[in-house]
């Protein structure tokens, strides 16, 4: 059973019809690189498997997302439960104007958890996860805005292991860090992979062919081509998406 | 158990989020309720009436004929639709002096009177008629809508029709209020452009908390600085025969609406584009034709905002214009004469009036108007504020 | 003659300048004169005294402690439904008819005059529910006209939370509830309080809503129960500027009290600010 299976997908943003038949599948452990020009539906297509795109009026989907063999849109799925499974790790550092500690903390207390033993093992546990602990273990207490945006990401990273989701969706995680910073995230993509399933939405053609197995290139609202890393960036079967990484456009 | 209790605070927000509505919902209903009495009530006092000679024609005076009746500036009753004869005004209390009676039979008297006098008109308490009343009781008209809309005196303790016509009242509220706005104005524009495109932002970051104060100073005290200084100007300076007038109205309410013009003017124009700007600057315009050939049309919707919001307060305004007015309820011919406005009007008077009479149904009448009058200018606000979005 | 346009500027700006400085030279004289002339009454005894002899001796106690209780009569009445009301708009209410509705009546509620505030509480609070004149009536009048005040407050200081948190929160699984409790409305806190404050300083003046609802004329003794009558600053001020027993005598005691009621006003607007960057703080450093 794949992790992520996604089967004719149509996304319509009001009577725009951003996403166009996608079919898409992703196995336990995979890392997949979202790639392709703005504009082009990738990262509306990385909102659908955590029903992000819910909280915009007037969209509507057809076809279906199962994630572990579970349809998503189902009407039994309640939307929390599902953000549990499938973390986030957002473009912009967005952690909460709150201590580190509470910060990574966050996500197991609105999902009811009270054991505070259990609440700082977890803690630690996806600090070292993030290789943030060394940073901030003396200063749990802080504000997490007093940290550097490259570690407010990792943070973030830290919130999203916190409550053990399958899943993480990075969109453009990187691309408001600076070069050093962006270099620890990817490694770090790396490490999660062992335990995680990661979709994330790059820009950088370069980040996607280092961290990445599979590679899918999605132009004006299509997936025109989804294959290995490898081959997408050394022998693409379609003509655009030959055009799109060598650098003619987008 | 956790759904059920965002279920039980989203239904409870959402029931916040009607408050208003209902808020505006009831003020309608109970203003609408207090005020709607008055076209029903008799033009005279309950409980009084009016009564003439059998053969006088006439059988039914208006209110406002009847006030000038009694104030003898209608003399004959062929003015009022009767014969060609003088009409002999007598209220009750006035007939010991005419007639020097004593302690007799009130009602035999009157009778004789009313059937000796054709031209007689008598106004007196109902007890006193018999059933061998030989004269006329005048039917009882009630108040109409045009007694109030288009009455032109404002005199609710005139006895015995007393007199609830809004023109003066509204008249005054205008001028007083377009006087306030037309001093203001000016101000308020170049100011409010001033901060938002010309002050550095030290000199913005020091008026912008003096704007504020200005707002935050209660209405009674711009009142009680009118009273001790803008009127005593008036009347020592300039010479005016009274300080209490219009005019001071206008200067204290336009210093009081001075904070919403300039906030609204200020608003408007920094949401202009910087690229609208640039794009003039990059002609070789100066910063002083781009706002004016440029900033203030791209904001003018805006603008208009400040003023009609303006004049709303200004319409609204109650205490501060009641201490300097002068409050006069007389139709007003130039803004340097004391006058009164509807608001002034209702917080003066409704203290001393009983509950449910003419004259409490008519101050709630003022407020219907007022309530009305303020709803159409805030809505046609938002309705132009909304219609550019 | 001809003016070129940079001396068309110079001579526009210069008036601008001249205009605002003569906005702020108006405040300066009011709260000049005020202060100037009634600094010399302020006293203990003038702020801890009854007014006596016909209100030209004495103090203004029993007006600055009506005023009080009709500050926290309405704020327990305004503030918790306005808060809700602007959490409501800001965060659950979509683009529909429904709401474009709720939105103009809220800011049609804030044009509609005091004294028409004043005419509808005495209507519906003193006489229908049989309240009469008292602090009860004349703290839900007030609490009403702060309403739209309020709501707009929470609502504006929500909406200036920046969107990336709700969705950093909501990705861990939280609820909107649980969104709005832990992370958008603290944020919100600082400037929601600072504009909860200001409306305090508004209540604190008004005089029309009052009149009709709850102030006395006077009143030597303080109230026991929220069905008494008080005296109020705004309204001592009205009576003995315009219609006390002895105006001209009244004229210090007026301007004490003027300047009791713009000292309030003044320290409500400091206040706001410095809470609101006292709380800015706290909210970022925690």
């Amino acid at each position: 059973m794949s992790t992520i299976d996604a089967r004719n997908v149509d996304f319509y943003y009001g009577n725009f019809h951003t996403l166009k038949n996608i079919n898409l599948e992703v196995q336990k452990s995979e890392v997949v690189a979202l790639i392709g020009p703005s504009g082009c539906g990738k990262s509306t297509f990385l909102r659908l498997l955590n029903r992000m795109n819910d909280l915009i009026d007037g969209v509507s989907i057809t076809g279906t997302i199962l994630i572990n063999g579970l349809d998503i849109y189902a009407t039994s799925v309640r939307v929390d439960e599902l953000r549990k499974e499938v973390g986030m790790v957002f473009q912009k550092p967005n952690p909460f104007p709150k201590s580190i500690f509470d910060n990574v903390a966050y996500g197991l207390r609105v999902n009811g958890v009270k054991d505070k033993a259990l609440i700082e093992q977890r803690v630690e546990e996806s600090l070292k996860s993030a290789a943030l602990w060394g940073e901030v273990k003396e200063k749990m207490k802080k504000s997490a805005f007093a940290l550097s945006l490259g570690q407010q990401q990792r943070l973030c990273i830290a919130r999203a292991l916190a409550v053990k989701p399958k899943v993480i969706l990075m969109d453009e995680p990187a691309s408001a860090l600076d070069p050093i910073s962006t270099t620890k995230i990817e490694d770090l993509i790396h490490e999660l992979k062992q335990d995680y399933t990661i979709v994330i939405v790059t820009h950088n053609m370069q980040q996607a062919s280092r961290v990445s197995d599979k590679t899918a290139y999605f132009y004006l609202g299509e997936l025109i081509e989804y294959d290995k890393t490898t081959t997408i960036f050394t022998n693409p079967q379609k003509l655009s998406t030959q055009n799109y990484i060598t650098g003619r456009f987008g | 158990m956790k759904r059920f209790i965002e279920r039980f605070v989203e239904g409870l927000l959402l029931i916040s989020g009607s408050v208003t509505s209902i808020t505006i919902l009831l003020i309608v209903l109970f203003l609408f309720k207090e005020a709607s009495g008055l076209f029903n009530k008799p033009v005279i006092e309950e409980g009084y009436i009016l009564v003439t000679n059998k053969s006088n024609p006439v059988n039914e005076l208006s209110s406002y004929q009847i006030k000038q009746i009694f104030d003898s500036e209608i003399v004959n009753w062929d003015e009022v639709g009767g014969k060609e004869e003088a009409i002999e005004m007598v209220r009750l209390s006035d007939i010991d002096k005419k007639w020097s009676m004593s302690n007799e039979d009130i009602s035999k008297k009157i009778n004789d009177l009313v059937d000796d006098h054709s031209g007689i008109l008598l106004y007196l308490p109902m007890v006193y008629i018999t059933k061998e009343f030989k004269g006329v009781i005048l039917d009882q008209q009630t108040i109409r809508p045009v007694d109030f809309f288009g009455g032109q005196e404002w005199y609710p303790t005139a006895t015995p029709a007393p007199q609830f016509g809004l023109l003066p009242l509204l008249l005054g509220t205008l001028w007083v209020s377009v006087g306030a706005v037309a001093l203001a104005l000016p101000f308020g524009l170049a100011v409010g452009i001033y901060m938002a495109e010309v002050a550095s932002v030290k000199l913005r970051n020091f008026l912008k908390p003096l704007i504020e104060l200005l707002a935050g100073i209660p209405a009674v005290v711009y009142g009680f600085f009118g009273l001790v200084v803008v009127v005593p100007f008036l009347r020592q300076v300039l010479n005016f025969p009274v300080g209490e007038t219009g005019l001071a109205g206008s200067v204290v309410l336009g210093i009081m609406a001075l904070p919403t013009i300039i906030t609204i003017t200020e608003d408007a124009i920094r949401k202009v584009p910087y690229a609208t700007k640039e794009a003039s600057l990059a002609l070789g315009a100066t910063q002083w034709q781009t706002i004016y050939k440029v900033i203030i049309p791209y904001a003018k919707s805006g603008i208009i905002s400040a003023v009609v919001l303006g004049i709303g307060r200004a319409i609204g305004e109650t205490i501060a214009v009641l201490m300097v007015t002068g409050n006069a309820a007389v139709m007003p011919h130039s803004i340097t004469e004391p006058m009164r406005t509807i608001p002034a009007t209702i917080a003066a008077e409704l203290g001393e009036v009983s509950v449910g009479s003419a004259h409490y149904q008519a101050l709630f009448a003022l407020g219907v108007v007022l309530f009305v009058v303020t709803m159409i200018l805030s809505i046609a606000v938002d309705f132009f504020s909304l219609k550019k979005k | 003659m001809n003016i070129n346009k940079q001396q068309a500027q110079k001579i526009a700006f210069i008036l601008f300048r001249l205009m605002s400085f003569s906005v702020v030279g108006v405040l300066l004289i009011i709260l000049g004169l005020i202060i100037y002339r009634g600094i010399g009454t302020i006293s203990w005894d003038f702020l801890s005294q009854a007014p006596e002899q016909g209100m030209t001796k004495g103090g203004i106690y029993p007006a600055i402690i009506g005023t009080l209780y009709l500050i926290l009569g309405s704020s327990l009445f305004s503030f918790p439904i306005g808060i809700m009301s602007g959490i409501f708009m800001s965060e659950y209410a979509a683009n529909n008819r429904l709401i474009v509705m709720i939105r103009i009546m809220t800011n049609s509620l804030s044009g509609v005059p005091s004294v028409v505030f004043g005419l509808f509480g005495m209507s519906l609070f003193v006489n229908t529910l049989g309240f009469g004149d008292s602090i009860l009536a004349g703290s839900l009048t007030l609490g009403l006209l702060s309403l739209p005040l309020v709501i707009r407050t929470t609502e504006e200081s929500l909406k200036a939370v920046d969107y990336a948190y709700r969705e950093g929160s909501l990705a861990l699984g939280a609820s909107k509830l649980q969104t709005i409790r832990n992370v958008v409305f603290p944020m919100a806190f600082p400037n929601i309080i600072s504009g909860l404050i200001l409306s305090i300083g508004r209540v604190s003046g008004e005089t029309a809503p009052i009149l009709f609802t709850v102030a006395a004329y006077f009143l030597p003794k303080l109230p026991s129960s929220i069905f008494d009558q008080v005296m109020a600053l705004p309204y001592h001020l009205y009576v003995i500027s315009t219609s006390g027993t002895d105006i001209e005598a009244s004229r210090d005691i007026a301007y004490g009290t003027a300047l009791v009621l713009v000292t309030i006003v003044l320290i409500l607007n400091i206040l706001a600010n410095l809470l609101r960057r006292y709380f800015a703080k706290k909210v970022k450093t925690n």
